[in-house]
């Protein structure tokens, strides 16, 4: 049988697992989002507000943290992981709040790799506000509460974008989560593949197990969902970018 | 006898060692139209600029209503521009509506939605937008973007208008549509109407007093009558007659 054979017949496969709702996926798919839908939340949360106090805020250091952002967005994943290992292992300072291979800190490790991403494009997007809208706002009398309404509210589409692309980044990761999660599922088999329902098992690093396991049609059924969580994201950030 | 709504006392405004403005001493009355002209890049943008307090100035004073805005508290800077209002060469339009556009000064002030509509319905029967306001706004032509903005800035009845040079871009139908506001407002509000230009024109067709402003210096104010007809200053013959002085 030629590759393209094994290919084709893993789809279909895929479809299969996908379509009869098979609790080892659909527990996969959880996790993945679970995870990466609370740190984006989290971020989210972190992010903005600290964009805003970088844009409107004069304050010591300011350029030194914009350079700090810039460079987190670029943060090697695996570094991140090794760095929140280490901190949340037994012997690590913060070991006694027993947090690895655990999903709370997949959470952290995903937390840490997306907050820059977030606050570096919400930067970009409040500063693209030109200057013209904050005369304007002064000029119509507004205060400095409205002039920051008033960006904030220009600068809406730019903000939704930085969060959809914090998520997507977040469902992407695979090394910081593989490391602090363990890569772990509950043992016994479920409708006859995988080892049980997920726990620490996300969407990119059970792509890993699968395909070293040679189970292809597991893989290409995970492969699709990611790509199709991350599409539907791309496809609503075009959307904003258009609104725009 | 008019009183006086805004003096300037010996203003000035550097921008490091470029002097922009230099000694300025104007005083504007109530209810009239005040045009400042000269030609492109005298300082008139920056003396508007300062009158609305988003500038500060180098040196000298600023009065409104006789208080002192120089180095006033924000607090009171706020009061003062809110009895204030500018419109730019260039409109800029916030991305939503047409009807949030014009409602944005009332909102900020806290005016309740009955009052607001009532309020911005009729501001843009003024300028000849009705009908609409649920467009948005960017899709606006030039013309109509500077209609709307106008409208925005005369929604929430303020004390002073400051039009820098509002229709140096448009086409002579809105240009005609804007002299036409500028004139309904003066009369049925009362409001004070200072506008910077350098069409003379213009100014002969709607100003009662006028000021030439040359290289950051106001070289003569006077009615609008002494100024076409009887110029105290050589220069400001020579740029009424449109002799190259600059």
């Amino acid at each position: 049988m030629s590759s393209i054979d094994f290919l084709f017949q893993g789809i279909i496969k895929a479809f299969e697992l996908i379509f009869s709702l098979n609790p080892y996926i659909i527990s996969i798919t959880g996790v993945s989002i679970r995870v990466s839908g609370t740190a984006t939340i989290l971020a989210t949360l972190t992010a903005i507000p600290l964009a805003c106090g970088i844009t409107f805020l004069n304050f010591k250091g300011k350029q030194a943290l914009i350079t700090l952002i810039n460079t987190g967005m670029g943060l090697p994943s695996v570094f991140v992981g090794l760095f929140i290992f280490l901190m949340i292992v037994p012997a690590g300072p913060f070991g006694f709040l027993k947090m690895y291979y655990t999903q709370e800190a997949m959470i952290l490790a995903q937390y840490i790799l997306i907050t820059p991403v977030i606050c570096g494009i919400s930067l970009a997007a409040i500063k693209a506000v030109p200057q013209p809208v904050i005369d304007t706002v002064y000029t119509l009398g507004g205060s400095r509460k409205d002039i920051v309404i008033t960006m904030l509210r220009e600068a809406r589409f730019g903000l939704f974008t930085s969060v959809l692309a914090g998520l997507g980044r977040a469902l992407a990761e695979v090394g910081a989560i593989l490391i602090v999660g363990g890569n772990i599922a509950y043992t016994g088999s479920v409708g006859g593949i995988g080892e049980g329902l997920s726990y620490t098992r996300s969407l990119t690093t059970a792509i890993t197990l699968e395909t070293s396991k040679g189970e292809v049609s597991t893989s290409i059924a995970l492969g699709i969902i990611l790509i199709s969580l991350v599409l539907s994201i791309n496809i609503l950030a075009n959307f904003f970018q258009r609104m725009e | 006898m008019h009183s006086e709504l805004i003096r300037v006392q010996d203003l000035g405004k550097s921008f490091g060692k470029r002097v922009v403005l230099k000694k300025i001493n104007i005083s504007i009355n109530e209810g009239e139209i005040f045009a400042l002209m000269g030609p492109s890049g005298v300082g008139k943008t920056t003396l508007f600029r300062i009158l609305n307090l988003l500038e500060k100035p180098s040196e000298g004073r600023l009065f409104f209503r006789g208080s002192e805005l120089t180095g006033g508290t924000i607090c009171e800077n706020i009061n003062a521009r809110r009895s204030m209002s500018m419109l730019f060469q260039t409109p800029c339009l916030l991305n939503t509506t047409v009807f949030n556009n014009v409602a944005f000064g009332l909102m900020i002030r806290k005016v309740d939605k009955n009052t607001i509509r009532e309020k911005v319905m009729n501001a843009l029967i003024i300028v000849g937008l009705e009908g609409n306001e649920e467009q948005k706004a960017r899709t606006l032509s030039g013309g109509e973007a500077q209609r709307m903005a106008f409208a925005r800035a005369i929604v929430y009845d303020p004390d002073i208008l400051l039009l820098d040079e509002p229709t140096s871009s448009l086409d002579p139908a809105n240009v005609a549509m804007i002299e036409e506001i500028i004139k309904r407002i003066r009369h049925e509000r009362g409001t004070t109407i200072v506008i910077a230009t350098h069409n003379i024109y213009q100014v002969k067709r709607i100003a009662d007093r006028g000021g030439i402003l040359l290289n950051g210096e106001l070289i003569e104010v006077n009615s609008i009558e002494r100024i076409f007809e009887a110029p105290e200053d050589a220069r400001t013959k020579a740029f009424i007659n449109g002799e190259m002085i600059y």
